[in-house]
């Protein structure tokens, strides 16, 4: 056992338990700061791994956009302090899916990798992701990006009601016609 | 010297610089404002040209009472301020001041590191805007994360223009690649970066989420005593991080005459030159009403800082 190896399992016990507490809190908004401490917690584990740029792109995009887009969203619409009861949750589909799709996961890796022992990659710097983005995968990148464009596009069609396709109910008035 | 001695020294430098130079900001705000505003307040405590005014302030701070509201939330509320407090500690562990590796801790995607942590702060404000269980402080909260979500975009594309132009990360880099003729090819993304930086840190004429006049104190309304003063030491934090970090992006941090030997000398001077005129826009200019705010990040910074981005590349590609 290194050091990292602690690290590793203390900051997976972080995420997990956090992980947990996210889906059986009965605070709204808590579960959103647990949220928070999940998504650092990976961030952590990006970080022993030496995947430096990674850990802060999940810092940056995860736990500085996303959840802070949630919980907006939640406060804007209902978060009661304290807890809620008549939160409906689907319990046992739920929890038969959760388990059943980690321990799967958990099943294949022992499969694939038995005791193995696999040494860290060159750690992932900026220099380093930045090449293979730009270099060996440019052509995926670049449809993504099409992706994510088409997908704001969207977005502003779906949000704008005065320049959505569709069937008019006509509210505008005929401009020859009077 | 041994590994573990000069990383304690080093944490411990950051520490000291942490709790000393927002007071000195602080103690320059009361100082600058008053005589800005001919305010006497200021002038009197201790006698001389008032220099114990921050002293007081500390002393009313620990003596008034910790209040928590009956409604609220009472670890989230409690937590807020720490959370509001601990990314600017981290942001000024990466902070180089002189040549020669004169930082805490020299970090590879420093850039990304202080931009990833700096984001952290919508979270704490978040925090407590909702645990507090007022109304006001939940609308001051939202208008927060409006703010801060809307601003963050400018502020990553002005800091990715000088990245670009250095061609690294790393704040030292950076630091090293700088030239005097950047000032002018990078005058819009030091503007935009400048502006973006003092709504980050919600300071005059971006205070919109703690407007007194119309939502009593905003997201800081429940809180009292020491927890306040975190929130307000949090600001000054701010205030010297966004200096720190205009400095060392776009006004050449050590560089100078005599850098050599005085480098440090010469960050701090820019720092405090910047931290000045933040202190001196709260006094000169109105507060931003909500649709001008967006509409200033939106419609104004966000194109401008692209059309940076656009000029930074001819350059880089045509040298």
């Amino acid at each position: 056992m290194t050091a990292a190896d602690v690290l590793l399992a203390a900051l997976g016990a972080v995420a997990l338990g956090a992980g947990l507490l996210v889906v059986t809190t009965r605070h709204v908004v808590r579960a959103g700061l647990w949220l928070v401490v999940t998504l650092g917690a990976v961030a952590g584990l990006y970080l022993v791994l030496s995947a430096e740029l990674l850990a802060w792109v999940q810092v940056l995009l995860y736990v500085g956009a996303v959840v802070v887009l949630l919980l907006f969203a939640v406060m804007l619409t209902r978060a009661p302090i304290g807890a809620s009861d008549d939160l409906d949750r689907v319990r046992w589909p739920g929890a038969l899916i959760g388990a059943g799709a980690g321990a799967g996961l958990v099943a294949l890796f022992a499969d694939a990798f038995h005791w193995s022992r696999v040494g860290l990659p060159a750690p992932g710097t900026a220099e380093a992701i930045g090449g293979a983005v730009f270099r060996t995968w440019v052509l995926p990148f670049e449809l993504v990006s099409v992706l994510l464009l088409a997908a704001l596009v969207g977005a502003i069609v779906v949000s704008r009601p005065d320049i959505s396709a569709g069937p008019r109910s006509d509210s505008r008035p005929d401009p020859r016609g009077r | 010297m041994p590994v573990w001695l000069e990383l304690i020294l080093r944490v411990l430098v950051v520490v000291g610089a942490f709790l000393t130079l927002p007071l000195i900001v602080g103690q320059a705000e009361h100082k600058v404002m008053a005589h800005m505003q001919g305010r006497l307040g200021p002038m009197y405590a201790g006698a001389f040209h008032g220099w114990a005014q921050l002293v007081a302030d500390g002393v009313k701070f620990v003596q008034k009472e910790d209040i928590t509201p009956r409604a609220a939330d009472r670890q989230v509320f409690r937590l807020a301020p720490v959370v509001a407090l601990l990314p600017y500690l981290a942001v000024l562990l990466v902070i180089p001041l002189g040549p020669h590796g004169l930082v805490a801790q020299p970090l590879d995607v420093g850039l990304f590191f202080v931009l990833a942590v700096v984001g952290i702060g919508v979270i704490a404000v978040l925090m407590a805007a909702w645990s507090s269980a007022n109304k006001y402080s939940l609308l001051g909260g939202l208008r927060a994360a409006a703010q801060l979500l809307g601003y963050e975009l400018p502020f990553v594309l002005s800091a990715a223009s000088v990245a670009m132009a250095a061609g690294t990360l790393s704040l030292s880099g950076i630091v090293e690649a700088w030239r005097p003729w950047w000032l002018l090819w990078q005058l819009p993304a030091m503007l935009i970066f400048f502006i973006a930086g003092l709504a980050e840190i919600r300071r005059p004429p971006f205070d919109m989420p703690i407007a007194d006049s119309e939502l009593v104190f905003g997201y800081l309304t429940e809180y009292t005593g020491l927890r306040f003063a975190f929130f307000l030491l949090a600001e000054y934090v701010g205030i010297v991080v966004i200096a720190a970090l205009t400095t060392v992006l776009f006004l050449g941090g050590w560089k100078g005459p005599f850098d050599d030997q005085v480098g440090w000398l010469w960050t701090l001077l820019k720092m405090f030159a910047v931290a000045f005129v933040v202190i001196w826009l709260r006094v000169a200019y109105p507060r931003l009403r909500e649709d001008q705010l967006q509409r200033l990040c939106w419609l104004v910074l966000v194109p401008l800082a692209l059309l940076q981005l656009v000029l930074t590349a001819a350059v880089k590609v045509a040298l």
